[in-house]
């Protein structure tokens, strides 16, 4: 690791600004992915805003029915809310499928959203990687990429955006909230928060240096079954080779009136095409087939596609009940 | 049981100096100038960013009941604080990256990788380890079962298997879900699945799982049967 300076955040615009102006300053959360990353020296931040003691850790109704999770809420404490068990509980499902009870028990709401890709290229600081240094190259892109992105990938970049959590956010149309460093706040869509890696991998969202996640929010329930299949090398402890999220509602027509669904461990970000889910009375291989349309797996991971369907299709086949 | 200033941790602490220096005159890649104190930012610097210096931070904590106050270079994980500083040799470094449960204890109530947090994110902070848990002559419940149950074989993992183990039961306790958990909405039991799930961030290489897993399950029944008797022995 790198020597940095530390301090406590006083106020999340104050944290805000201070990461915006002083050089190489980074928020802590957690720590399970930063310091993680700054062992290995991929991070090198000069300087820790540790936010621990904002009081960002509450989950609150919205005056709209909905839930509003402060961004220092634990994974454990969000899995284990009971509105979040009964209301959203793909979050739940979703949350409780990653990473370990140690890590979860640490593990923020922002820092879950923002962490940064397991590209097995990305975390060997001796391999060329664009998103680590860019335009070095990418080495997966033609080495082993068994693990990595199928769509929303290009020339410079395939790796995938690890959430778990983020995927059932994206299913739940979920509201990121911040504060910029000026002091103003923005909500942003989930949808909106992480970028394609295009020619630019290295920049992986939308949000602007020092920009502070104070909040994320959850529209009012929608009801319906709320699964989480997540597909992997072993049975826990282990991320995602493809995971589904989604919402049914069971209805007459082929038993299920509609549903919403998005994919992890496939793309840079939570992948949800909402016009593929008009197919899901279809079933699994036309929603899989909307979903995938822009697909471009390599050799290595060209199973996902198939996987894909196959996950999508026991998600039905348990809502359908 | 504390141990102090043998040759095996002078050794290592030798080692680990020679490596932390080495590191430092690397060229940064990506690093900015600070000044040690950290309190005036500085400018941007249009150079190579120099070297900078270690940073001392001071942190009040308590350790399986005293309190301790370090002053420790600021990245320093709470792994290294209870190893290297306190000389509390039970928690250990299995991969120091979060793989593998070996470092985990209980800060504040809950199970944490002490090597995937900083010792100064932890001022105020409670923390307890495997030796805080019980001691030789009075053994914590778990530690006994784990001892019944031959719930080891090298003994590495062991230290960060216990922590767990005793957590994992609280969090059963307090109605926690987990990934194996049938209803989201029911109260999730002791049972062998749930245990293996929730145990699953403490790896052994030695493959003693089915024993640690026998030696919870005996925790959980003594558990069960002392709050029928109105006491919780652990
Ligand atoms: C062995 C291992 C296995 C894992 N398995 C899984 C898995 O299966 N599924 C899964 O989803 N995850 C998994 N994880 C990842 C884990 O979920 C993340 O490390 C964790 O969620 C990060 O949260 P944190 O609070 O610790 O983030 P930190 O490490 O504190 O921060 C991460 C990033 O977010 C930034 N940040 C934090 N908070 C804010 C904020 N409020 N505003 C703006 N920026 C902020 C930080 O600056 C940093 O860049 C695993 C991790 C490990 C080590
Ligand atoms: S896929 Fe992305 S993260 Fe992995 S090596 Fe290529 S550029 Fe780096
Ligand atoms: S040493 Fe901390 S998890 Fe392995
Ligand atoms: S007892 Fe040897 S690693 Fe678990």
């Amino acid at each position: 690791m790198k020597p940095f300076t530390y301090e406590r955040a006083t106020s999340p615009a104050d944290a805000a600004a201070k990461a915006a102006s002083i050089p190489g300053a980074r928020f802590i959360a957690g720590g399970t992915n930063l310091l993680d990353l700054m062992k290995l020296q991929i991070e090198t931040p000069a300087h820790l805003i540790d936010l621990n003691g904002l009081g960002l850790d509450k989950i609150e109704d919205t005056p709209d029915g909905g839930l509003r999770i402060g961004a220092l809420v634990r994974n454990t404490d969000l899995a284990a809310d009971m509105r979040v068990r009964r209301h959203y509980g793909v979050l739940s499902r979703a949350l409780v499928a990653g990473a370990s009870g140690q890590l979860r028990n640490v593990a923020t709401t922002a820092g879950n959203l923002l962490q940064r890709t397991r590209c097995p290229y990305f975390y060997d600081p001796n391999q060329p990687c664009n998103k680590r240094q860019p335009g070095s190259g990418c080495s997966a892109i033609g080495g082993v990429s068994r693990q990595l992105g199928i769509v929303g990938t290009s020339e410079a970049c395939i790796a995938t955006h690890p959430s778990d959590m983020a995927v059932a956010m994206r299913v739940l149309d979920a509201t990121v909230e911040t504060v910029r460093p000026g002091g103003a706040f923005r909500a942003i869509p989930i949808a909106d928060l992480h970028r394609l890696p295009g020619d630019t991998p290295h920049v992986e969202t939308t949000l602007e240096q020092g920009e502070l996640i104070t909040a994320v929010t959850l529209p009012k329930p929608v009801g319906g079954v709320q699964l989480y299949h997540k597909v992997r090398d072993r049975a826990s402890y282990a991320f995602a080779l493809v995971s589904v999220a989604a919402i049914m509602q069971p209805g007459d027509t082929n038993g299920i009136a509609w549903g919403r669904v998005a994919l992890g461990g496939v793309a840079p970000k939570p992948w949800r095409v909402e016009a593929a889910e008009a197919h899901m009375k279809q079933g699994a291989k036309a929603v899989t087939a909307g979903l995938l349309a822009d697909a471009r797996p390599t050799a290595d991971n060209r199973f996902k596609i198939k996987l894909a369907e196959r996950t999508l299709a026991a998600v039905l086949t348990e809502a359908r009940g | 049981m504390r141990h102090h200033g043998n040759a095996d941790v002078s050794r290592r602490g030798l080692l680990l100096g020679a490596a932390a220096s080495a590191a430092l005159t690397a060229t940064p890649r990506h690093g900015q100038a600070m000044p040690a104190d950290g309190d005036a930012p500085p400018a941007p610097h249009p150079g190579p960013a120099p070297v900078m210096n270690p940073v001392m931070n001071r942190v009040s904590l308590t350790v399986n009941g005293t309190a301790q106050t370090l002053e420790v270079d600021t990245r320093t994980t709470l792994l290294d604080a209870l190893r290297e500083h306190l000389h509390l040799t039970g928690t250990k470094k299995g991969c120091d990256h979060g793989q593998c449960g070996a470092c985990t204890v209980i800060v504040d109530g809950r199970r944490i990788n002490s090597c995937l947090t900083l010792a100064i994110m932890h001022e105020g902070g409670s923390v307890t380890t495997v030796e805080g848990l019980g001691t030789p002559a009075r053994l914590h419940p778990m530690q006994a079962a784990f001892v019944k149950h031959d719930g080891y074989q090298c003994g590495y993992c062991t230290p960060g298997q216990i922590c767990s183990a005793v957590a994992v039961l609280d969090e059963i306790k307090a109605g926690i879900p987990s990934h194996v958990t049938a209803s989201l909405t029911d109260a999730p039991q002791p049972t062998h699945a749930e245990m293996r799930e929730r145990m699953s961030g403490n790896i052994c290489r030695c493959g003693a799982y089915s024993n640690i897993l026998d030696a919870m399950t005996d925790v959980a029944g003594q558990r069960t049967a002392g709050q029928q008797n109105g006491r919780d022995p652990a």
